[in-house]
């Protein structure tokens, strides 16, 4: 197996991919630099603690390459997965920006753009985030996602400035066995407010691989909410990495949902960069058939007065399994720190599996942290209590599926989005109330 | 003129993981009467109103249920509610996430629908539900909570009858519908139970206490102990229960048994 790894990772390096149209040296730089390092690291093998439940051996098998030409698709096949509320979106066909999708209404303070653009016209401002929460200097896939960095999507918001409209971004896989590497900078200044759906999608049912890495500033007393939507087809490779930094009373929301892909992986690390920050952290999978979908979050509490709240649920059909392991650090003097996790697994048949792990890490003495797991099926006092009011066996079923769902889509704060989300979730359940 | 049955209990035993809870009961409600199952705590009046309306943890061992001329033991617990049975629980389960408005308008429609009346769609039902609230002097701001949580006891039982009042059921049972009761609750829960009361429908007050029964006059109260109804009486035999406790009337029906 590991001589299938080793290989994969060869052959990626060996063809790195082509630098954006205008690359500024210091972007040169980091990208040579993550080759380095995607040459001295290696990629995991089931073998890894923290691959142990998710092993990525049949996507090293898969040879899937990023397509020299991008597909042609046509918007109007898009128009379903549009945001209404959002006021801008950039799309991106398999990894590469696609201008005649994308739709960017100006706003005073607030840059939408694609990479390309924004290295040609912020190159200082990209420069100065860009690779600094995510270097891949120590996980390989987020290596040779900046190695292979070209293309992605760049959101500036100035000083006190607001971005009042939701800012869509939209990946999608087009062509069959292409692999893409988005990546995603949000740079949120001081005092300033704005809403980022990052939407992962397939237009198509075979196998394809995104190995996306995302960076998000926070700035001093700045306000980021974050939705996440990977709802790619069923046989493709989702591998996700995002990387957050929050300064002092900066506030960072995050929504992610796992609907799709065959094996998905989401990295989320969250770094305390001030005092008195605010972390909401919400996570969703919900999964059938043979699917995995894998959750890693690490909240790093490394000052003072910082707070954290975090809920992941999965709902786990047929013979799919769901993985989270979510770390809360809490460092030396990071004192006063307010922290509660809870994990809430739902298995909706026998061959349904799950494994969660929280793990707290606390090394100051003044604070106040809670954490809790439970994987269950479905209670049945409740569903006695439903049909004890009439509903049928399969409804009452539905009803608390949905009900167990639908808490944390109902977090996002764009209403079109949950409604999408929770018409998912009852397609889900419906599939699932069949099998 | 004499009513037809509305249940008719036939020698029911019913047992829990294999240990046997009731022992034979014997019980006859019409329409238009209330009747009072009372009994020291563990005598199987709780069992019993669960067993009728079918939770699967209670393994009916014998005897027959006919409601409504049907025999109540081979339905669906779903198919029980639709046809018109009800049991207003004593510890109703919460349900995060379910918010009420929408499992009561999904309760309401599909009983209404499966006794082929009208459903309402969720502007009509939020007229007709703020009606009911009034009454049960519910804020409506609950519509919008989950399913019984974070609820006090009252609200519960409140909420219980709100149930009682939408589902308009032939045959209701609450099971200590008064327990945890301030009295102005109390007398709500009271009102809102008489308020359903019809010539053709049957109310059934599970109770360890008498005090409920102040505000609704039983026309039948039965005393139950050790799974079995012991003795039936009238609304006195309330009060007098009250005031000598339960031992003498098992006392009584040893000494009738032994005779």
């Amino acid at each position: 197996m590991d001589a299938v790894a080793e290989h994969y990772l060869e052959g990626l390096l060996q063809r790195q991919g082509r630098a954006p149209a205008s690359s500024p040296p210091w972007l040169s730089e980091l990208r040579a630099r993550a080759l380095e390092c995607a040459n001295a690291l290696r990629v995991p093998t089931a073998r890894d603690e923290d691959w142990r439940f998710t092993d990525p051996s049949p996507l090293y098998k898969a040879a899937l390459e990023a397509p020299e030409h991008a597909a042609q698709v046509d918007a109007a096949a898009l128009e379903a997965w549009w945001i209404p509320e959002a006021g801008s979106r950039l799309v991106f066909v398999d990894g590469a920006f696609a201008p005649d999708l994308s739709l960017v209404r100006p706003e005073s303070g607030v840059v939408v753009a694609s990479m390309g653009r924004a290295l040609k016209e912020h190159s200082d401002r990209v420069e100065g985030a860009l690779g600094r929460i995510v270097s891949g200097s120590d996980e390989a896939f987020s290596a040779v996602n900046t190695a292979w960095l070209r293309d992605g999507a760049v959101v500036l918001v100035s000083r006190e400035r607001e971005a009042r409209e939701a800012i869509h971004l939209l990946f999608l896989g087009a062509s069959p066995r292409a692999a893409a590497y988005p990546r995603t900078l949000v740079v949120a200044e001081r005092g300033s407010r704005c809403t980022v759906v990052e939407d992962f999608i397939s237009l198509h049912g075979e196998m394809g691989l995104t190995n996306a890495v995302s960076e998000i500033h926070v700035g001093e007393n700045a306000s980021v909410r974050h939705v996440r939507l990977q709802r790619e087809g069923t046989a493709a490779f989702h591998l996700g990495t995002c990387g957050v930094r929050v300064a002092r009373e900066g506030r960072y929301s995050s929504v992610s949902v796992a609907l799709g892909a065959r094996l998905s992986r989401y990295n989320l690390q969250v770094l305390q960069a001030g005092e008195g920050t605010e972390f909401e952290i919400d996570g969703l999978a919900l999964i059938s058939g043979r699917q995995l979908a894998d959750t890693h979050s690490f909240v790093d509490h490394a000052l003072p007065h910082g707070r954290s709240r975090q809920l992941h649920k999965c709902v786990v059909g047929d013979a799919a399994h769901a993985v989270f392991n979510g770390k809360i650090l809490v460092r030396p003097g990071a004192q006063r720190t307010d922290s509660a996790q809870e994990s809430r697994n739902l298995l909706l048949t026998q061959r349904a599996q799950v494994d969660t792990k929280p793990q707290l890490e606390i090394f100051a003495d003044d604070v106040k942290c809670g954490h809790g797991a439970t994987v269950g099926q479905l209670d049945a006092e409740q569903i006695f209590y439903l049909r004890s009011r009439g509903l049928s066996d399969s409804s009452a079923r539905d009803l608390l599926t949905f009900a167990f769902a639908a808490q944390v889509v109902e977090r996002i704060a764009l209403p079109s989005v949950v409604r999408r989300l929770e018409d998912a979730i009852v397609r889900h359940t419906r599939k699932e109330g069949r099998s | 003129m004499h009513r037809s049955a509305l249940l008719e209990v036939l020698g029911l035993t019913a047992a829990v993981a294999g240990v046997e809870i009731l022992k034979g009961i014997e019980l006859t409600i019409r329409a238009g009467e209330v009747h009072a199952i009372m009994g020291p705590n563990g005598s199987g009046k709780s069992t019993f109103a669960k067993v009728l309306a079918g939770h699967p943890a209670y393994e009916v061992t014998g005897g027959d249920v006919l409601f409504d001329g049907k025999n109540l033991l081979q339905m669906a617990p779903e198919e029980r509610a639709r046809a018109g049975f009800f049991l207003a629980f004593q510890y109703p389960v919460e349900m995060p996430g379910v918010t009420n408005s929408s499992f009561l308008r999904l309760a309401y429609n599909t009983v209404q629908g499966a006794r082929g009346r009208d459903e309402l769609d969720p502007l009509e039902f939020d007229d007709y539900v703020q009606d009911k609230l009034k009454l049960l002097q519910i804020d409506p701001a609950f519509l919008e909570r989950s399913v019984n949580e974070g609820f006090s006891g009252g609200e519960k039982k409140r909420h219980e009858v709100l149930q009682l009042e939408l589902l308009k059921p032939k045959l209701a049972i609450l099971d200590e519908a008064d327990s945890g009761l301030d009295i102005d609750a109390l007398r709500i829960v009271a009102n809102g139970v008489s308020e359903l009361r019809a010539p053709d429908n049957a109310v059934v007050l599970v109770t360890h206490y008498q005090r409920l029964l102040n505000y609704i006059t039983p026309d039948y109260v039965h005393v139950m102990d050790q799974g079995r109804i012991i003795k039936t009486g009238g609304s006195q035999l309330a009060l007098e229960l009250e005031s000598r406790g339960y031992d003498w009337v098992a006392d009584e029906y040893r000494a009738r048994q032994a005779a």
